[in-house]
């Protein structure tokens, strides 16, 4: 028995160890970077997957034939150390690198990418990305099943090394599109050697069978553990790569997610908010660890215009007019965010939406006045419904009461599960619902085209055929000048018919490590681990 | 008793059959499928992913293919996570949430029965009082706010121990055993000290004691053995409570095992994950339950003769 309690005891005391180092420390001996990333990724076929936890993933398994700077975001050379644009503007041509290689060492071919983009078009794969590659010559008719001929779609290997892509018009924005995962090429042969071409419940993405093209390559994927990479010795700038690795940790509970930065087991979280009551204390930490960085997105509620009483374009704007976001940004949700008056943020390409309407109390009155309800006499009870998340409550919360304050109405507020809130959302069984939009890439047409007639992520059952006619009008403009006035005409119908009400613009909210270097805020929240390196603090 | 024994093991099947019935039911009339997502995906996109999971067929056709696979051992691809089968995910993250449920008993048992012994033999005293209030305590502190405070002052002031993770560090099983093992520590701490109070009382004690035995021999080889019988009794349903109810401590502490695939697979409509995970789930609370009947049975003469009638 004494033997027993000894035993135990020493086991305990030496599981209490303070000398042996964290994982963060032991991280920064190792240059292996650990990551809080959210949640399990559903995938890592970058064809099939979505979601940021899978779009992080990518960043360090995956290259595509263009990379964007980390800190400027302008397109450059990845896969593909040049490029050619045809005076029509519709057929670019790609050299793909001489060193280019998959993480098994064989040579990456423009034929690679003619497969695999055939694969993600293939209707029995159903790629949710489909639709992104329409800009291609061919590709809606083939993906929808129309036709199975698929030199009919704009992508072609003229030999090994040169990859030629027809557009159906000149897009602004294609190059961006190139660094989404849904346009990376896959290896045929490891997928083939698992399933058929568009088979898409497949083993080829556990680590034993994986091959990639990016600076680090999958060794191990314990679900809701850790997934671990390695650095990719064939990448073609392995040279220049420091890091031996990154972990990513699926951590999905925010206050899980604190505690293990606090305690040493990550380097930096990576989900997309930090519980609010949190920021203040990283703030007052040493070494900057609290990062927050604008993002390209939107932080907005919808009103169902089919319903009374938001079928009154009266009642949506003085809605709009009466909220105090510079108050809702400081005092709530403290993150840093700007208050918005558009559904489009500004972007670092140089568009800015004009503003048309202002925090107005008296105005809000007023309209609401004319709409029948003096001083909110004889308004209805309204819902506002959100999903269930600590900072949209509050958020919710702050409305609620600014409404009542200003305007004299009251609001329930409803709380739903994730999926039944967005049933509830697409059946328009709502009054009013938050809502919010991260773009996939750096263009304003990004936010614009949700709102279309048929856009599946149009739910206020508002529909403008002018709206959609300058929407459609932005698909064949080139001129940069021409899109913006096209984006202002769009913006200006927003803030007169209201659909949307415009609340903040998103803050990435990070915590880093004073360790991590080279790692930089951006609005894309894209962070490529290819220049990141793990220094010890002195 | 082998006879009693079959006849409890065949009619846990129509039970199993009906948790399954009313399970699949249930996650089918919760409104949100699988495949809700924010941006949402194209109906010919929906079409193809419902195709791919027999999920266009009618409900009943899909419950009989669903049974008529689970029977021979396969629970169906997880809609989440499409490279994995549930059966290959319960595989790997079943032991890691026995492992975790093993530790807490032990903890549980060791520590609320010497806790509750030690009240029992001094009792009305303070040496009865503290423990047994530390024990209500216990029971009243849920495991979501005593985990957090435990990786409050091991793991961030203390620095002793990590906070997260499973087998990835030394004494990283510490904390969430401590933290789920708790409240069940205290039930048996005051299961025991109530068992021993009223063994301590028979006249066989004060025989024993008659006789001229020390007090621990008396404890250790006459009131023991049935002093601690209301702990047996609970054993069972705290096995099966350890194992089903691990998911919030695996969640605090970032643990792998079968708890947190079973809440994440309500929140993702994964519906074969679901079902397979309330198989699996109610199987465990079956077998517990069996088992401690069992045990209880060999344990008391009078049960034993009762079951071998039956």
């Amino acid at each position: 028995m004494k033997i027993v309690i000894v035993l135990a005891l020493s086991l305990l005391f030496s599981a209490c160890s303070k000398d042996s180092l964290t994982p963060a420390e032991q991280g920064v001996l190792d240059q292996i970077l650990l990551i809080a990333n959210s949640d399990e990724p559903r995938e890592l076929d970058p064809l099939l997957s979505t979601g940021s936890p899978e779009h992080n993933i990518h960043l360090a398994l995956y290259e595509g034939l263009v990379t964007k700077h980390p800190k400027t975001l302008a397109i450059e050379p990845g896969v593909a150390e040049s490029w050619s644009l045809s005076e029509d503007g519709r057929t670019y041509r790609f050299k793909i690198r001489d060193e280019a290689r998959w993480s098994n060492g064989e040579t990456i071919t423009a034929s690679d990418y003619v497969w695999s983009w055939k694969r993600s078009l293939m209707p029995a794969l159903g790629s949710e990305w489909g639709y992104l590659k329409y800009y291609l010559e061919g590709a809606e008719a083939y993906h929808k099943g129309e036709t199975d001929d698929f030199s009919s779609v704009g992508v072609k290997a003229l030999d090994d090394k040169t990859l030629e892509i027809t557009l159906v018009a000149p897009c602004h924005f294609f190059l961006q599109l190139l660094d989404h995962y849904s346009y990376f090429a896959v290896h045929p042969e490891t997928i083939l050697a698992h399933g058929a071409i568009d088979q898409p419940v497949s083993k080829w993405t556990l680590p034993e069978n994986w091959v990639g093209n990016g600076p680090f390559a999958l060794s191990k994927w314990v679900l809701n553990d850790v997934i671990e990479t390695k650095k990719n010795e064939h990448y073609w700038d392995a040279a220049n790569v420091k890091l031996n690795g990154v972990n990513f940790y699926p951590i999905s509970d925010q206050q899980a997610e604190v505690r293990a930065f606090r305690s040493g087991k990550v380097h930096l979280t990576y989900s997309a908010s930090l519980a609010i009551e949190k920021i203040p204390y990283f703030k007052k930490q040493p070494g900057n660890v609290l990062r927050v960085d604008p993002i390209y997105a939107s932080y907005y509620y919808e009103f169902n215009t089919q319903k009374e009483p938001f079928n009154d374009v009266r009642v949506r704007k003085a809605f709009s007019l009466a909220i105090d976001r510079a108050l809702l940004t400081e005092r709530v949700s403290k993150a840093g965010e700007t208050p918005s008056w558009s559904l489009v943020p500004p972007d670092p390409n140089g568009y800015e939406p004009k503003q048309y309407f202002n925090y107005d109390v008296v105005k809000a009155k007023q309209l609401l006045a004319e709409a029948g309800y003096p001083e909110g006499d004889g308004f209805p009870t309204v819902e506002l419904l959100y999903n269930t998340n600590d900072n949209h409550r509050k958020i919710a919360l702050a409305i609620q009461q600014m409404l009542n304050q200003n305007l004299g109405l009251q609001i329930e507020l409803v709380n739903q599960e994730w999926k039944v809130f967005l049933n509830s959302r697409r059946d328009l069984e709502h009054d009013i619902a938050r809502a919010g939009w991260i773009a996939d890439y750096l263009d304003p047409s990004n936010f614009l085209e949700i709102l279309v007639s048929d856009s599946g992520q149009n739910n206020t059952g508002w529909e403008n055929n002018e709206y959609d006619h300058i929407i459609k009008q932005l698909k064949f403009t080139q001129d940069v000048n021409e899109r913006r006035a096209l984006f202002e005409q769009a913006n200006k119908i927003l803030a007169t018919e209201f659909p949307v009400m415009p609340i903040y613009i998103y803050t990435d909210v990070n915590i880093v490590a004073p360790e991590v270097k080279g790692w930089y805020g951006n609005v894309m929240h894209y962070h490529p681990y290819n220049r990141v390196y793990l220094e010890a603090q002195k | 008793m082998w006879r009693y024994t079959l006849k409890r093991i065949l009619a846990a099947v129509p039970v199993l059959f009906t948790v399954v019935l009313i399970t699949f039911v249930l996650v089918r009339v919760a409104p949100g499928g699988p495949f809700d997502e924010e941006r949402r995906v194209s109906a010919q996109v929906l079409e193809n992913l419902n195709k791919r999971y027999d999920l266009n067929l009618p409900i009943y056709q899909q419950f009989i293919n669903y049974l008529a696979k689970a029977v021979q051992g396969d629970l169906g691809p997880s809609y989440k996570y499409p490279n994995r089968t549930v059966s290959e995910i319960i595989a790997s993250s079943a032991p890691v949430t026995i492992e975790l449920g093993f530790y807490a008993l032990c903890f549980a048992v060791l520590f609320g029965s010497v806790v509750g012994v030690f009240s029992s033999l001094t009792p009305n005293t303070w040496r009865d009082y503290v423990p047994m209030s530390v024990a209500m305590i216990g029971i009243c502190i849920p495991s979501f706010v005593l985990g957090p405070l435990l990786v409050l002052v091991f793991g961030i002031h203390l620095e002793w121990l990590p906070v997260s993770g499973w087998g990835s560090s030394s004494g990283d099983k510490l904390l969430p055993a401590l933290t789920l093992g708790a409240a069940y520590a205290a039930y048996v701490a005051r299961l025991s000290r109530g068992g021993m109070l009223e063994v301590l009382n028979q006249d066989y004690i004060r025989t024993a004691r008659a006789k001229g035995l020390s007090e621990w021999q008396v404890i250790s080889r006459h009131a023991l053995r049935g002093g601690l019988r209301p702990v047996v009794a609970f054993l069972g349903p705290a096995a099966a409570g350890l194992l089903s109810g691990s998911f919030v401590v695996e969640t605090i502490f970032q643990i792998p095992g079968i708890g947190r695939f079973f809440l994440q697979a309500a929140f993702n409509r994964d519906y074969t994950m679901i079902l397979g995970t309330t198989i699996f789930f109610s199987f465990l609370i079956i077998l517990f339950n069996l088992l401690t009947d069992l045990l209880q049975t060999w344990m008391d003469p009078k049960l034993r003769q009762a079951s071998s009638r039956k």
